[in-house]
């Protein structure tokens, strides 16, 4: 978590907020703070505050969003369109309640618009889900175009924002029906997901509700966590550009400098129209696992989509998807506080990593 | 459909060891010829692919866990 959202976390249990639906004091408090988590997530979205629910992670959030649309549209179908490359827990979601239709991705990952038209204006689509910016390989989709496309066929979209928020400007109307986020993702608790529910929308409770959050996500909410997690939120956004550019920067040197050391290393995702602070790039004839342990015990916590890596035994969709090289796979996420020096030292420590790696096997 | 000049059976191996071996081993065919990669690793198909698309060869059929790749240069 980020310091100021862990601060706010222990303030909160400091004091002792209680249940927001309760009219004692600590009740009081506690709802307070609800509120004014709601109108900072609202301000980051373009949404209004009684439009924002705190669903228990980003996956729960997608759930919710995905099966409550379809719930209010099963009339009309069972289609759910989304991308090849869309986050598992969409994927997953979306082939539990209906029937997924995956529109293609070029070579950067970013969304074919015709395919997506063409998936969109079909018989029988319930709804359809795209996200904002990939989590891995961190492109841009067309989001705004994509949302046109649903809206101008009368099918209601989700956004997944998680690799977007704290990132990328939201505050400029679109068309979604609903949008969704993770905590987790800029610097919050990963137990709290965002779900902003348009009012509009045709949505239906999928679960079993009661009088907490209005009916759209049950129990009591876990107030310290959500504060903290709209504290986190709102450092990003206040000096989100600032960041950013620092970030793209960075990133862009990393990308250049990797491809300059290291022979044989295929980087994913679109150069230019991406989030500032994602890097995915694979190396041949490499083992992703061995690879991520390496610059681990070089001092470099890193992740890997390899389907040797640590938690998958399949490779990375997305890289799939995308035709890129999945072995020997690296993923960089920079932090608010990734240095310069720490750029320069991972392009140090990379290459002989890279040699003495290959060395150990013989290729032409 | 002509048959391929090498076979690599690269069952039970894990990534990247089925591309490594396809690198080592594709010197041996003539220039046009096919080496047909048997790979049941899930990252092969992908894998093979790319591997293709970085080396400039081509994969004529991919049918998993098979893979004809036709050498070019």
């Amino acid at each position: 978590m980020l310091p100021e959202a862990r601060d706010a976390w222990l303030a909160a249990q400091e004091a002792r907020w209680g249940d927001p639906e309760r009219l004692h004091r600590p009740g009081r408090l506690a709802a307070q703070a609800l509120d004014r988590s709601r109108e900072v997530v609202a301000e980051a979205v373009g949404a209004r505050p009684d439009e924002i629910v705190f669903p228990a992670s980003g996956p729960h959030a997608v759930q919710a969003a995905i099966a409550g649309l379809a719930k209010g549209r099963a009339r009309i179908g069972r289609t759910i369109v989304t991308t090849t490359i869309d986050h598992s827990a969409v994927l997953s979601a979306a082939d539990a309640t209906g029937s997924a239709v995956h529109t293609p991705v070029d070579h950067r990952g970013r969304l074919d618009l015709d395919a997506w038209a063409a998936a969109v204006r079909a018989e029988g689509v319930a709804l359809a889900c795209l996200q904002v910016a990939n989590h891995e390989v961190g492109t841009l989709q067309p989001y705004r175009e994509a949302a046109e496309i649903c809206a101008a066929a009368g099918v209601p979209l989700v956004l997944d924002a998680t690799a977007a928020l704290g990132r990328v400007d939201l505050t400029r109307r679109v068309e979604w029906s609903a949008l969704v986020g993770s905590a987790g993702a800029f610097g919050g608790p990963t137990s709290v997901g965002l779900l902003a529910l348009r009012r509009s929308a045709r949505w239906r409770a999928p679960y079993p509700t009661d009088d907490y959050q209005d009916g759209r996500w049950p129990g009591p909410p876990d107030v310290p966590a959500i504060f903290a997690a709209a504290v986190a939120l709102e450092v990003w956004s206040a000096d989100r550009e600032t960041v950013g550019e620092r970030q793209f920067a960075m990133i862009e040197r990393l990308r250049l400098g990797i491809a300059d050391r290291v022979s044989d290393v295929d980087t994913a995702g679109d150069p230019e129209r991406r989030v500032p602070h994602l890097l995915t790039f694979s190396v041949l004839y490499v083992d992703g696992e061995t690879l991520t342990l390496e610059l681990d015990r070089a001092g470099f916590a890193v992740a890997s989509g390899s389907a040797c890596s640590a938690n998958s035994e399949t490779p990375s969709h997305v890289l799939a998807a995308m035709g890129a090289l999945t072995h020997g796979n690296v993923r960089i996420g920079l932090t608010r506080t990734t240095t310069e020096a720490e750029v320069d030292a991972l392009l140090e420590a990379l290459p002989p990593i890279v040699a003495g790696l290959r060395a150990r096997v013989r290729t032409s | 459909m002509t048959e391929p000049a090498l076979v690599l059976d690269c069952l039970g191996w894990k990534c990247p060891r089925p591309i490594i071996e396809l690198a080592r081993r594709i010197a041996e065919v003539p220039v046009g010829e096919t080496v047909k990669v048997i790979a049941d690793d899930p990252a092969a198909g992908p894998d093979v692919a790319a591997w293709c698309r970085m080396r400039n060869q081509e994969l004529t059929r991919s049918e998993p866990p098979e893979f004809w790749v036709r050498r070019l240069i």
